[in-house]
């Protein structure tokens, strides 16, 4: 009974996403099957990196072991700094920038995995809570569970979604993966 | 009479023959007397010219200049009109007599004066006068004093430099001593003369001042010398910075500090002493009038859910329809006859957020105001006016208030607290139990990162501030009204559904479960300015 009444509550109240930001996928990255993101882009042209609800990572079963923003030897995600209004100093990303890397545990096994940026633009700040609580990002991918945040160049903030997927699109990428391949 | 002393002689002499007015010669003899100004140039000329001719008659005892003597004896027993005297070699200064024959020949003959360009001749009569008034009148200013101000071509200083050096040399030789100080100025001599001609041309008790809230500009171009300064730019560059908005690097500023630093010398190696005569006086421009500002106060109330605070347009399209701004501006801007405004309040509320209570203290800067006197009767019907163009807001409270006030006002957007009411939305349900631990809370204090929906334009950053109380009140399993007392700058939204986890402590983290706010409300802004004014 609960559970129908909290869904119903779900159903009745629009969500701050659904408010405020317009959900873009970018599905199989780096040719990784089911590697999918999931950029909320807001009203004001700011992107929050999060992982699908279709990622690996995010799948029955895993635990995080850990979180890791050094994603070169040269480089850390932590490291970036922006300042003023015109966010000086952040570092620029491109589409397949990594932003952190996420070890996790499935069935004894330890995996990697990436997260990428997807888009171009300056990475603002990278989600310091998931360092603290790495379960974060399984409990709640689309929220407190962010990646990072980007703002993308000012006269790219329309075409920078060019290369996404909306979300009916995206569901029709899914829908196909569970169909039984064709003989 | 005029007041002018046996030690002027030299000085009026080489001017003369420079080719200055008469009134610019009072100027370099420092007489400060307005009514000599005053008097019809003619007339100036001529005491000029008979106070020069009694020196003529003194000359006549003196040996070494009996030629001229004979010259001037002529000249002065003769009962002939002036015009048809023998005209001289007007080039030849240093002979005294040769530049009385010089005025004595071309008496009537208008030449621009050197120093003025034209400003104390034909420029500052009742001709210009009665057209200062009709500008003034024609654009229908309420006022009772007026300030006239002038602008000038820059190359004046430049021709005041060079006939101050001029006469300079002259003096030293002669054991005299001038101080470019003491000097009259052109501005001042042209207020002198046209500060009662516009006054009695305005009649009605209007007078002309030296400070005033209403400003009479006068402009005066002279293109055909505009380049008399380039040669300050070379030899002195650092006065002279381009800068994007000025057109012109020769500013009056700049060129009068470059006169001060450049040496006698090298002024005089680049630039003509006395200066060249010009072909054309200088060109009037059209009168400007400017009211200084008016500043008015009060509180607003904000009843609608979808009216912003200022016009929301993005790449200029209107993407909602008016605004408080707006609302307010548009009968007030009517009432004093203003051409422009400036709003500002203490903090701003976002467009789906009602403002309720005492309202909002705002202040609106009316620019250049017509009108600048309103009654208190007369500001109460401007505020009904405004509450009854539309029922999205109310003000009260709408009065007169200085310049300085504008400052209290910010004040309170950064140190007083605001009150609010939300309805909050839960995704566990909720028993009235769950949320009455809310109104014990004290002085809880957030840390909020820069909200998401204002990052683009605001820098990143951590914030401090303080929810001092709380009280919940029960509507159902996923309903409750919470009202917050909270410190200035404090993001109600984000303290609510958590801003991604950027505000913390929120509430999703208190009551456990996912949050939202589906209604805010401003209740109090607890500031106790402007003054209130009783209904």
């Amino acid at each position: 009974m609960d559970c129908e009444t909290q869904k119903d509550a779900e159903l009745e109240a629009p969500s701050i996403i659904d408010r405020y930001y317009t959900r873009w996928y970018r599905t199989d990255l780096k040719g990784q099957l089911c590697e999918d993101h999931c950029i909320l882009q807001h009203s004001n042209r700011l992107c929050v990196v999060t992982l699908a609800e279709t990622h690996p990572v995010l799948q029955n079963g895993r635990t995080i072991k850990s979180i890791d923003y050094q994603i070169s030897n040269g480089c850390s995600r932590l490291n970036n700094k922006v300042s003023g209004k015109s966010k000086r100093g952040g570092q620029f990303l491109t589409d397949f920038a990594p932003l952190c890397r996420i070890t996790f545990i499935f069935y004894c096994f330890c995996n990697l995995k990436a997260a990428f940026s997807c888009i171009r633009g300056r990475l603002l700040e990278v989600n310091e809570n998931i360092l603290e609580r790495p379960n974060l990002l399984l409990e709640k991918p689309s929220t407190e569970g962010y990646i990072a945040v980007i703002l993308p160049k000012f006269e790219e903030s329309k075409s920078v979604t060019e290369n996404l997927l909306s979300r009916k699109e995206f569901e029709i990428v899914v829908s196909k993966r569970d169909q039984p391949q064709a003989s | 009479m005029l007041p002018l002393k046996e030690k002027d002689k030299p000085i009026i002499q080489k001017l003369l023959a420079a080719g200055c007015c008469a009134r610019c010669i009072l100027r370099f003899c420092c007489v400060n007397l307005p009514s000599a100004y005053r008097q019809p140039l003619q007339v100036t000329l001529t005491e000029i010219q008979d106070f020069i001719l009694g020196a003529e008659d003194e000359k006549v005892q003196d040996p070494a200049t009996a030629v001229s003597t004979e010259e001037n004896n002529s000249q002065n027993a003769a009962e002939d009109p002036p015009s048809k005297r023998v005209k001289l070699d007007p080039a030849d200064p240093s002979d005294g007599s040769a530049a009385a024959a010089v005025i004595r020949s071309n008496p009537g003959e208008s030449q621009v004066c050197v120093a003025c360009l034209g400003i104390l001749q034909e420029l500052c009569g009742t001709q210009q006068a009665v057209k200062i008034a009709e500008t003034v009148k024609a654009q229908n200013y309420e006022f009772d004093s007026l300030v006239l101000s002038i602008s000038l071509p820059a190359q004046l200083c430049v021709r005041e430099h060079s006939c101050w050096l001029h006469v300079k040399k002259e003096v030293r030789e002669k054991g005299l001593a001038l101080d470019k100080d003491d000097v009259i100025q052109v501005k001042e001599a042209f207020k002198w003369i046209m500060q009662s001609l516009v006054a009695k041309e305005l009649g009605g008790g209007v007078a002309v001042v030296s400070k005033s809230g209403f400003e009479v500009g006068v402009e005066f171009t002279h293109p055909e010398t505009d380049s008399d300064c380039h040669f300050l730019a070379k030899v002195c560059p650092d006065c002279f910075k381009p800068t994007k908005n000025k057109q012109s690097v020769f500013t009056r500023m700049a060129v009068v500090k470059a006169l001060e630093k450049i040496s006698d010398d090298k002024f005089l190696k680049q630039y003509p002493c006395p200066p060249a005569r010009p072909a054309s006086s200088c060109v009037p421009q059209d009168v400007q009038c400017l009211h200084v500002s008016v500043f008015i106060a009060g509180r607003y109330n904000k009843f609608c859910r979808s009216l912003p605070q200022t016009p929301w347009l993005i790449d200029g399209e209107r993407r909602m329809e008016s605004s408080v701004e707006e609302l307010i501006a548009a009968p007030v801007l009517t009432a004093f006859r203003a051409d422009g405004f400036n709003f500002s309040s203490s903090g701003r509320e976002d467009v789906d957020v009602r403002t309720l209570g005492n309202g909002r203290p705002f202040a609106m800067e009316l620019q250049n105001p017509h009108k600048s006197r309103l009654s208190k009767l007369q500001m109460k019907e401007l505020q009904e006016t405004i509450n009854k163009s539309s029922d999205k807001i109310r003000v009260r409270d709408l009065q007169i208030v200085t310049r300085e006030a504008m400052g209290r006002m910010k004040e309170g957007e950064e140190e007083k607290t605001k009150s609010y009411t939300a309805l909050v939305w839960t995704l566990k349900p909720i028993q009235k139990e769950d949320i009455s631990f809310i109104d014990d809370i004290k002085d809880l204090t957030l840390d909020q990162k820069t909200p998401l929906r204002v990052l683009h334009r605001r820098a990143l950053a951590v914030r401090q501030r303080v929810i001092h109380t709380m009280n919940a009140r029960y509507v159902d399993a996923h309903h409750f009204y919470l009202a917050l007392k909270t410190q200035a700058g404090t993001y109600i939204k984000e303290f609510v559904h958590g801003d991604f986890g950027r505000t913390k402590p929120n509430l999703c983290e208190l009551l456990k479960t996912d949050t939202d706010i589906l209604e805010l409300d401003v209740e109090s802004v607890d500031v106790d300015w402007p003054p209130a004014i009783p209904e």
